[in-house]
């Protein structure tokens, strides 16, 4: 059986995205040290919706951003049945001496984002790396991994599933508890 | 598309349209990657590869070796003429040393048709084809369907005409499989003499007038007489050869559009290309180089998540 449990809307999601652009402003100021690091693939929602946010906010046209792709710096690859295939990495800056704002969705065990600090330093040694994410998973990490901002957290079991769903894919913004027995 | 159909890359005859679009959808990811200020990825850092080369090459060693390095594999370099098969060892002992030495992917080039098809089924390692005789070279086709596909955007419906030695050619074989699987026409010109007997059972006619090839094609895959691989004289001389055979200047030019031309290397310049056609805009055989790192690097990278631990 299967059970659903609607965490946030479409409006909490909107007012959350807004509080996680005030706490970056606060901490970056105009943004021009500062560049945006969406990780592919699903991080890459939350962050084009962050920086068309800031670009209201701090009314400019110009916060640098990238999508990361993270497969090949994974440490599961010989470790599951289907292979990890690749996503669109868009990474034309340097990261050399920047501020990186790293996000993702759903920050569950942290190797994600291992891989993803891996990856970034192929650019470059950023200033500063700070993670941003729309769920914190808390009691349910393998690394020593922790969020400079943080969405909503959460307390989940093993058996649970955090699934957030944008208007882009799923035709409506909202974020899913869904447990299967 | 969510893996390969297969274990090992023994040859394109055995892969299917979605193993390619997989290979190619891979490799354009790590051509990011070698493009980037660090080139490397940690991806295969716990895999072992082992290069077997049993025939000279230069360019295609060089190629699978920086792949493998840029993926962080640990290698392994064998080449026949330094080794103990010159004191009689056979092919499958002195694989098995190898695998001894717990070795995750063999790359394998053997002047024998077959070889890496039969370490396939006699070894417990993933068997990579750098080439086998007059067989296949499918890491070749794939590079080559690639650059092709990045020239034009798709290779479907593209007419592409393989020019030169085809009876000793592996590159010719593989590239016929695999434009093939995409979608593209392929035909083959060159002198009868150096045509298979079997030609129109893969499905590929043959122009013997070279002009006419180019008026009809897109792309000229111009390939290499294989001088150490002809027994017997299959043309009266080089010189005549290149007469007849060789792409100059001014036939690109006489033709009405511009066509692309590649080679899978080493140019024989003056024979098969002219020097200004090698040089020229036309051609996109630096390229074909670069596209190989990249293709390789994808075909070792989807072999390795089939490892199972």
């Amino acid at each position: 059986m299967i059970e659903q449990r609607q965490l946030l809307n479409q409006k909490d999601i909107q007012i959350t995205i807004e509080r996680l652009c005030q706490q970056l402003i606060e901490n970056h100021g105009d943004f021009k040290n500062t560049v945006i690091v969406g990780v592919q693939p699903r991080g890459t929602f939350l962050s084009n919706r962050i920086i068309g946010k800031l670009k209201q906010l701090l009314n400019t046209t110009d916060v640098e951003s990238g999508s990361l792709d993270i497969s090949f710096y994974r440490d599961d690859l010989r470790r599951r049945d289907e292979p990890i295939v690749p996503e669109v990495m868009d990474m034309n800056l340097s990261l050399e001496g920047k501020d990186v704002v790293l996000i993702d969705d759903v920050l569950f065990t942290g190797r994600s984002i291992r891989s993803a600090i891996d990856a970034l330093m192929a650019f470059g040694r950023p200033k500063s790396v700070e993670l941003l994410t729309l769920i914190d998973r808390r009691f349910s990490r393998d690394l020593p991994i922790q969020p400079n901002y943080v969405g909503r957290t959460i307390d989940a079991i093993d058996s649970e599933r955090v699934i957030v769903e944008w208007k882009e894919v799923n035709g409506k913004d909202r974020i899913l508890m869904v447990k299967s027995d | 598309m969510s893996n390969l159909s297969v274990d090992h890359l023994l040859g394109i005859k055995y892969l299917i349209k979605s193993d390619i679009d997989l290979i190619f959808k891979t490799a354009d990811n790590f051509k990011k990657i070698i493009n980037q200020p660090i080139k490397k990825v940690p991806s295969l850092r716990d895999v072992t590869i082992a290069n077997l080369f049993f025939e000279n090459s230069t360019r295609t060693k060089l190629s699978f070796e920086l792949a493998e390095k840029r993926l962080s594999a640990d290698v392994i370099n064998f080449a026949s003429a330094s080794s103990s098969v010159t004191k009689g060892e056979t092919l499958l002992d002195t694989v098995n040393n190898i695998l001894a030495m717990k070795v995750d992917i063999v790359v394998i080039r053997h002047p024998n048709p077959g070889a890496s098809v039969f370490l396939s089924r006699n070894i417990d390692a993933k068997i990579v084809n750098a080439g086998d005789g007059t067989h296949e070279h499918p890491t070749q086709a794939l590079l080559d369907a690639y650059s092709i596909r990045e020239k034009y955007g798709e290779v479907v419906g593209k007419k592409i005409v393989i020019v030169g030695d085809i009876l000793h050619s592996r590159v010719a074989l593989s590239n016929i499989y695999c434009l093939q699987k995409l979608g593209a026409e392929v035909k083959v010109c060159g002198p009868s003499s150096l045509m298979p007997k079997h030609l129109h059972a893969l499905g590929v006619t043959h122009f013997s007038d070279l002009k006419e090839a180019l008026v009809w094609c897109d792309v000229a895959n111009v390939l290499r007489i294989q001088l150490e691989r002809q027994d017997v004289n299959y043309f009266p001389s080089l010189r005549e050869y290149a007469m007849v055979y060789g792409v100059n200047k001014e036939m690109l030019d006489s033709l009405e559009k511009e066509i692309t031309i590649m080679h899978p290397g080493p140019i024989n310049r003056g024979v098969e290309l002219s020097s200004d056609v090698a040089d020229s805009k036309h051609a996109i055989i630096l390229d074909q180089v670069e596209n190989g790192v990249a293709i390789r690097m994808a075909v070792l990278y989807l072999l390795a998540g089939k490892i199972k631990n």
